[in-house]
Order: C-alpha cells, then sequence, then structure tokens
C-alpha cells in the first residue's frame, strides 16, 4: 500500500532532494573542516589546541559551563518538582518564563546582565564594593551561561515526573520515608535518564556559548576568553589554522554529545 | 495531572513538606529574579528611560531601522524555507528507507549541539572567500541566510517527525481505496494532521533566526545597511558604548519573541485539543 501511496519516482524525488539540502547546509561543511584541519596530519591540530592561550581558553570554558551546569541542574530539579508535584500561586507564570530564555537573543541577554550588574548600576556598584565584580569577570560569564540554558534540565524533567506519577513516593511516605530519603531513593532513580539527558543538553549549550559571553566577558585575552571567543579572535586574526583546530575540537565535542543524546534519549520520542 | 496532596500520617511530615516546598520556592523565585527578570526588565527600562519619544528615536535611526527591517525579512523567508524543507525531511526520515537514514536523523540536530561561532565557520569553510566550489556567499544577504537556515534546521524536522510517525495510516489507505489521488490524499489527510507541528516548527525557527548572533557575525561581515542582523547590530552598540540604543532594539527583538512564544502557546493547546 505505501508503494501505492507514494509512487517510486516521488519517493526517490524527495530523498534526493532531501540529502542535497543536508549535504550542502551540514554535511559537506562540517566534513571539509575536518579535512582542512586533518589534511597535514595530526601534529598540526594538537600543537593549536596546545599553545598556552588556547589551553588558558579551555580551562575558562570548562569552569564556566560546569558551574553554570550544576547550578541548572539543581534549578531544574527544584523547579520541576514544584510545577509537577506542588500547587502555588504564579505556578502558570514560572512555567511561562522558565522558556523565555530559549527565546531571547544570546546578545541581549547579555545587555540585560550588564544593565543590572554593570559597575555603573547600583547593583554592580554595590557588589563591587564587596569585591565582587561580575561584569568583565567570570561571574558574570556563569550569569550568562546560566541564562541561556535554564529550560534546558527543566523541560526534560516536568514530562517524566508527570509520567511516572506519585504513587511510588506516596508508598514511600506513608512508610515513614523523610523527603530526602523518598527523593533520593525513589524519584532519582525514575528520573535519572531524562536527568542525564538534560545535563548532557545543558552542559553542551553551556561549552559552545558565544553572543552572551562575548558581551559580559569583555573578551580579555588570557582572562575571561573562552573557546568560542577564542575561534572568533584567531578568525579575525587570520590564524585559519587555530580557529579551525578549535572549531573542530568544539565540533568533536558536539559529535560526542549527539551520541550521548542517542543513547539517553527518552524511549518514547 | 493536579498535584497530589501528601498523604502525611504525621503532623510533623506535612510541616516538613510545606516547609520544603516553601524553601524550593524561595529558591526558584530568586533565581529566575536574579538571571531573566531583574535584567530583562533592566532593558526595558532602559529603552524608556528618555520617554516614549526618545525610544522612537532610537528605533527609528536609519540603521536600526534597516536592521530591524532585514532580521524580520530573513527570519520570515527562513521559517517559510523551514516548513518546507523541514517538513520534507521529515517525510523522508519517516516514510522512506535507505542505507545511512539513521545516521542522517541523528545528524540533524548537530546544528543543535555545535557551537553558533563554528556553525559560522564551518559555513564559511565550504561558502567563504577560500570556497573551493567558487561560491562566495561571505558578506552577503544569501550568506547570513544560509547561517540562519544552518541554526535552525533542527526545529520543523523534530516537531513533525513525531506527528509523522504517529499518523494513522489507515486513513490514507482509505482515502486511496476510494480512488483519491496522492496529491489529495496528502492536501486532505497528511497535512491537516501536520499542521499544528509544521506551524509549531515554523514558529520556533523565526524566533531563532530573530535572535541569532553567533552564526551570523563571521558570515555577515558586519556591514551596515546591508547585512547586519539585530542582534549584531545590537552588540555593536553596546561596543560603542550606546546602550540606550541597543536597549531600544533589543526591546522591539523581546516583544517580537513574546508574541511568537505566545503563539506556539496557543498553537500547541490547538494541536492538543485536536
Amino acid at each position: 500500500m505505501v508503494g501505492a501511496a507514494v509512487t517510486t519516482k516521488t519517493k526517490w524525488a524527495l530523498r534526493l532532494v532531501a540529502l542535497l539540502y543536508l549535504a550542502l547546509l551540514l554535511i559537506v561543511p562540517v566534513g571539509l573542516i575536518f579535512w582542512r584541519t586533518f589534511q597535514h596530519g595530526f601534529s598540526p591540530f594538537w600543537h593549536s589546541i596546545t599553545t598556552h592561550e588556547a589551553l588558558h581558553a579551555l580551562r575558562v570554558t570548562l569552569e564556566v559551563a560546569i558551574t553554570a551546569t550544576v547550578l541548572n541542574t539543581v534549578f531544574g530539579i527544584t523547579a520541576s518538582l514544584l510545577i509537577v508535584r506542588h500547587a502555588f500561586p504564579g505556578k502558570r507564570l514560572l512555567n511561562a518564563l522558565i522558556d523565555l530564555p530559549l527565546a531571547v537573543s544570546p546578545v541581549v541577554a547579555g545587555l540585560a546582565l550588564i544593565l543590572i550588574y554593570g559597575r555603573l548600576t547600583p547593583i554592580g556598584g554595590w557588589l563591587g564594593h564587596q569585591g565582587v565584580n561580575v561584569i568583565f569577570a567570570l561571574p558574570g560569564m556563569v550569569i550568562a551561561t546560566v541564562f541561556v540554558s535554564l529550560p534546558l534540565v527543566v523541560r526534560e524533567l516536568v514530562p517524566v515526573l508527570e509520567e511516572i506519577g506519585t504513587e511510588q513516593e506516596q508508598a514511600a511516605w506513608t512508610l515513614g520515608a523523610s523527603a530526602p530519603q523518598t527523593f533520593r531513593r525513589i524519584t532519582l532513580p525514575a528520573i535519572r535518564w531524562a536527568l542525564a539527558y538534560g545535563i548532557v543538553l545543558a552542559l553542551a549549550r553551556s561549552l559552545g556559548e558565544f553572543g552572551a559571553v562575548a558581551v559580559v566577558s569583555g573578551k580579555v585575552v588570557g582572562q575571561t576568553q573562552t573557546l568560542t571567543l577564542y575561534v572568533e579572535q584567531q578568525y579575525q586574526n587570520f590564524d585559519k589554522t587555530g580557529a579551525y583546530a578549535v572549531s573542530v575540537m568544539l565540533a568533536m565535542i558536539a559529535i560526542v554529545t549527539l551520541i550521548a543524546m542517542t543513547l539517553f534519549r527518552p524511549k518514547e520520542r | 495531572m493536579p498535584p497530589a496532596p501528601r498523604p502525611g500520617s504525621a503532623p510533623g511530615q506535612r510541616t516538613r513538606a510545606g516547609a520544603g516546598t516553601a524553601l524550593g520556592l524561595g529558591f526558584a523565585t530568586l533565581y529566575m529574579s536574579i538571571i531573566v527578570l531583574l535584567p530583562l526588565s533592566a532593558i526595558v527600562w532602559k529603552a524608556h528611560q528618555a520617554g516614549w519619544s526618545g525610544f522612537w528615536a532610537d528605533v527609528t535611526t536609519p540603521e536600526a531601522w534597516s536592521t530591524m527591517k532585514l532580521t524580520i525579512l530573513l527570519s520570515i523567508a527562513v521559517a517559510l524555507t523551514n516548513i518546507v524543507m523541514g517538513t520534507l525531511i521529515a517525510w523522508v526520515l519517516v516514510r522512506d528507507s535507505f542505507p545511512g537514514k539513521r545516521v542522517m536523523d541523528v545528524l540533524i540536530d548537530l546544528p543543535f549541539a555545535l557551537p553558533t561561532i563554528v556553525a559560522g565557520l564551518v559555513l564559511l569553510t565550504l561558502y567563504g572567500p577560500t570556497s573551493p566550489i567558487h561560491v562566495t556567499l561571505a558578506y552577503t544577504r544569501p550568506g547570513v541566510f544560509v547561517a540562519l537556515l544552518f541554526v535552525t534546521l533542527p526545529f520543523c524536522v523534530r516537531t513533525v517527525q513525531p506527528v509523522l510517525i504517529e499518523l494513522d495510516r489507515d486513513m490514507e489507505e482509505a482515502a486511496a481505496s476510494l480512488g483519491a489521488s496522492r496529491i489529495t490524499i496528502f492536501r486532505r489527510i497528511v497535512l491537516p494532521n501536520l499542521m499544528p507541528a509544521i506551524l509549531a516548527g515554523g514558529a520556533l525557527s523565526f524566533a531563532r533566526a530573530l535572535s541569532e548572533y553567533g552564526s551570523t557575525v563571521l558570515i555577515s561581515g558586519n556591514i551596515p545597511f546591508k547585512t547586519q542582523v539585530a542582534s549584531v547590530h545590537i552588540f555593536n552598540q553596546i561596543e560603542n558604548d550606546n546602550v540606550t540604543g541597543a536597549a531600544a532594539v533589543a526591546t522591539v527583538l523581546l516583544g517580537v519573541s513574546l508574541i511568537v512564544l505566545l503563539a506556539i502557546g496557543v498553537i500547541q493547546r490547538w494541536s492538543v485539543r485536536r
């Protein structure tokens, strides 16, 4: 019947158009950057990603991304439990606001943080007096990264929490388990794959964040420069080898992320 | 699903659960305020600091106006292209089978996982000044368009694909046995069922294209009146210390994004009802 519904000719045409589109947009460009990076062997690549500046950028990136992901994981668990398991005024508002960062331009997010935490603002000025600089420093970069990846953990946890229901938690509860015990022994094991999936998404987004961090970091080489900022700088300084090498490294992280995503992806999707 | 009341037998447990909820709620509120609410309110406040006329003057400077026009037109074009190509790709992934389909299915998500600056650089290797196929899209509008298509590729595919998998083939077969042509079947049976998903995917693509920065910054070359999209414009204004101007354009972007978010919500409720 499938053959009757769609003739072989149409099928081939559709397949060809889809593959051509994907090849021109995605596969050939990504393949090409790998080829350009490795065409003279592995050592130029290794040399480019182990320069002092690149390694420093890697360390800053990891620090910022891991901190942001830990924060978003704690927030994600709390917020999803609140949304699914509790009733409180403003619940719909919280639910709607959590999605907001996905629709906000990273540059706008960065600008928003400058307007609140910049040194010339009341809050930023007060924090500066306490010795905490947010903008053009790591705290600002962490907040910017948290902003752009904020919904990712929550959005994975909410449907799973809704699906598992409360029967087991109630059983544990009546048997005298405390709230933390119930969470650790019943809820956490039930949501662990969705949690892992959300963390992978959030971490990948955090490692690759560019726009928001570009605004709040001030792009100070050797201090607040992340890997993505390093790529931009090397490209604009005509060091294509360096830009390509670090890009390929980030692309490899992205591919590992994809593999992790297919492993953790909830079965029903 | 309504939240079930805790069946706490001892009053002590009830109090603990209540305290836990309050603590969690306090934490979530504080977190959202520090990171999202206060900063975004600051943008709207800054944009309107010089009054409505000041805001209007900031968004109607020739550069701001042309950048917003370009961004919105490009985003519409990106959404339309994704509606067609995303649906087509989803169709091929669900209804067709060929070697390598599984890999293709995984690769669709690559633009989500790839840092946007890398996406821009990757496109420049094929469509940049050193293009091996001699197609130079760098510093042109088509170049920006391709970059936006790259980062929005997964949206329509991933919204349409699950609906297409769930779609009951019986209806199509019944229509075919009653003599309906393939075009009629697609138009009258498949398309109406896919419509909410296609529209949601299109709206998501539009919102993303509207706010995209990283992938366009290298390929656009940042030429005002020609290739400069809104996010790049805002970034320039920040660097030139024109924070008020940046906030004004940012407010417009925020407003349009909010409308799109609401539209997606409406589409989703509509599709649940059907």
